[in-house]
């Protein structure tokens, strides 16, 4: 089947077999490798992205589900050459180690702070509590997240005070 | 991982979607968030040779109040459920039970219809279900149908719906009082399935006595189970310690829990008393709260 979807703003299309995952449309045609299988088996998160804006283990989404929507992954947040605020921050908060889960963590940090600007940190936890991560003990993914919470309503600020 | 090939059919109508299961039989099925389908078709537990997508079917999607109560539409989210806040006033339990269901992602794509569909016994929704005596709409070739909760699920994984019928909705009726509710989950893990878990519904009379009780139980059963008895206990009372101490027994009783790998029979058991117990006190301390503390 043929399947057209806008992948980080740009329209992609492929033929698939129906039982084609997301993740591995993503993945083997699109070349979108950010996008990790760590489980395949809906547990760890690894594999998440946006779905029509809304954060979805891709790994359990058909491909043809996707067709004619909108799809962002770990490459769709750096613009320009510059890090988006969350890879910022867990660039220096240290929020990550082996960097396998980081990918659908990054996914479901985004949509997060998209709903809620400034979460606190049971906000945060709950909200990443389907993206399993072996390495950090998430106490420095929390402060990822809370720094990029911080940059964004910074920068929100100044562009406030520009107008 | 991959399912076994299979034909898709994105329908956009129900009636496409039961012209499509009187036409293949056993071997479709419908595919509402698929998280639970999909990971058996990975599995290959299951391997139905024509799915039939209902998510792009207009207007299955939402919710509605109305004077009878309220209708849940079959591709509703449990996301969408648990940050439903109008709901809070009336349907407590639907926003005390959504939380607990599997992690945030799953909560994102998985719906009330496909789970109480999927009928595990270890569902969330179905202790919800049975608890808030709610009914699912049903459209299948001869028709609709509305099934009742105590009539709907059969046994481990089957329900009374036929193969070529499907959930349009599900249908909760208005309380009869003023609700107050809660939901207990023992999980070995955030986002597992429970190792027991409890569904208390109070409906309670303007002089704080007890119109309607639901307790519906998740796990300890082949399906998801109902406590008539202990329901019984507290109609036309005042929720009192002794009280809860009673209908926590009563609805231990009602459990018919196994040993497996998540704890034994007694100790699953004892935790619907110890739930039950808890749960009623939390919701005791509820109704106190708002009486004029008068008598
Ligand atoms: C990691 C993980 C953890 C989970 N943890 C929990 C948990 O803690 N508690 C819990 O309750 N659930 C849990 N679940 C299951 C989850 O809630 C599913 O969303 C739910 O069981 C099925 O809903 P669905 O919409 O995804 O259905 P699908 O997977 O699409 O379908 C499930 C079954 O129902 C049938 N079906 C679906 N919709 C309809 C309909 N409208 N009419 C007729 N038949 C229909 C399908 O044919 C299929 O047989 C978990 C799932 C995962 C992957
Ligand atoms: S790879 Fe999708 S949830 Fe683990
Ligand atoms: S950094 Fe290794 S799994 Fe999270």
């Amino acid at each position: 089947m043929r399947v057209t979807l806008t992948v980080n703003g740009e329209v992609r299309s492929a033929d698939v077999e129906p039982r084609t995952l997301l993740a591995y449309l993503l993945r083997d045609e699109f070349r979108l490798t950010g996008t990790h299988v760590g489980c395949d088996t809906t547990s760890c998160g690894a594999c998440t992205v946006l779905l029509n804006g809304v954060p979805v283990k891709s790994c359990t989404v058909l491909a043809v589900q996707a067709d004619g929507g909108e799809v962002m992954t770990v490459e769709g947040l750096e613009q320009d050459g510059q890090l988006h605020p969350l890879q910022e921050g867990f660039w220096e908060s240290h929020g990550l180690q082996c960097g396998f889960c980081t990918p659908g963590m990054l996914m479901t940090a985004y949509a997060l702070l998209r709903e809620v600007p400034d979460p606190d940190e049971e906000t945060i936890r709950r909200a990443i509590s389907g993206n399993l991560c072996r390495c950090t003990g998430y106490q420095n993914i929390v402060k990822a997240i809370r720094y990029a919470a911080e940059r964004l309503s910074a920068a929100g600020a100044v562009a406030g005070e520009v107008k | 991982m991959f399912p076994a090939p299979f034909e898709y059919l994105a329908v956009r109508s129900v009636e496409e979607a039961i012209d499509a299961l009187a036409r293949h039989g056993y071997d479709a099925k419908v595919i509402a968030g698929g998280q639970s389908l999909l990971p058996m078709m990975k599995l290959r537990v299951a391997a139905p040779s024509v799915l039939v997508d209902l998510n792009r079917v207009e207007g299955l999607s939402g919710w509605q109040e109305d004077a009878q109560g309220l209708r849940i539409g079959a591709t509703t989210r449990h996301a969408a459920l648990e940050r439903a806040r109008p709901l809070a006033e009336r349907y407590p339990l639907i926003l005390a039970t959504a939380p607990w269901i599997a992690d945030p992602l799953v909560r994102n794509r998985g719906t009330m219809a496909g789970s109480l569909a999927h009928a595990d016994p270890a569902a969330d929704w179905g202790a919800a279900f049975l608890a808030l005596r709610g009914q699912v709409e049903v459209q299948g070739p001869q028709g609709t149908r509305s099934i009742g909760a105590d009539d709907f699920f059969v046994d481990i994984f089957t329900t009374s719906l036929a193969a070529d019928e499907i959930i349009t909705a599900v249908r909760l009726p208005r309380p009869v009082g003023h609700p107050e509710a809660t939901y207990l989950k023992l999980e070995r893990k955030v986002g597992d399935f429970a190792v027991v878990g409890v569904a208390l519904n109070l409906e309670v009379d303007p002089e704080g006595r007890v119109a309607q009780a639901g307790i519906g139980l998740a796990a300890v059963g082949p399906k998801p189970l109902r406590a008539p008895q202990a329901e019984a206990a507290l109609i036309g009372q005042r929720l009192s310690f002794n009280l809860a101490r009673e209908v926590a027994a009563l609805a231990a009783e009602a459990a018919d829990p196994t040993s497996d790998q998540r704890g034994s029979a007694a100790f699953k058991r004892d935790m619907v008393r110890v739930f039950v117990q808890r749960g009623l006190e939390s919701l005791r301390q509820r109704i106190e709260g708002r009486q004029p503390a008068s008598a």
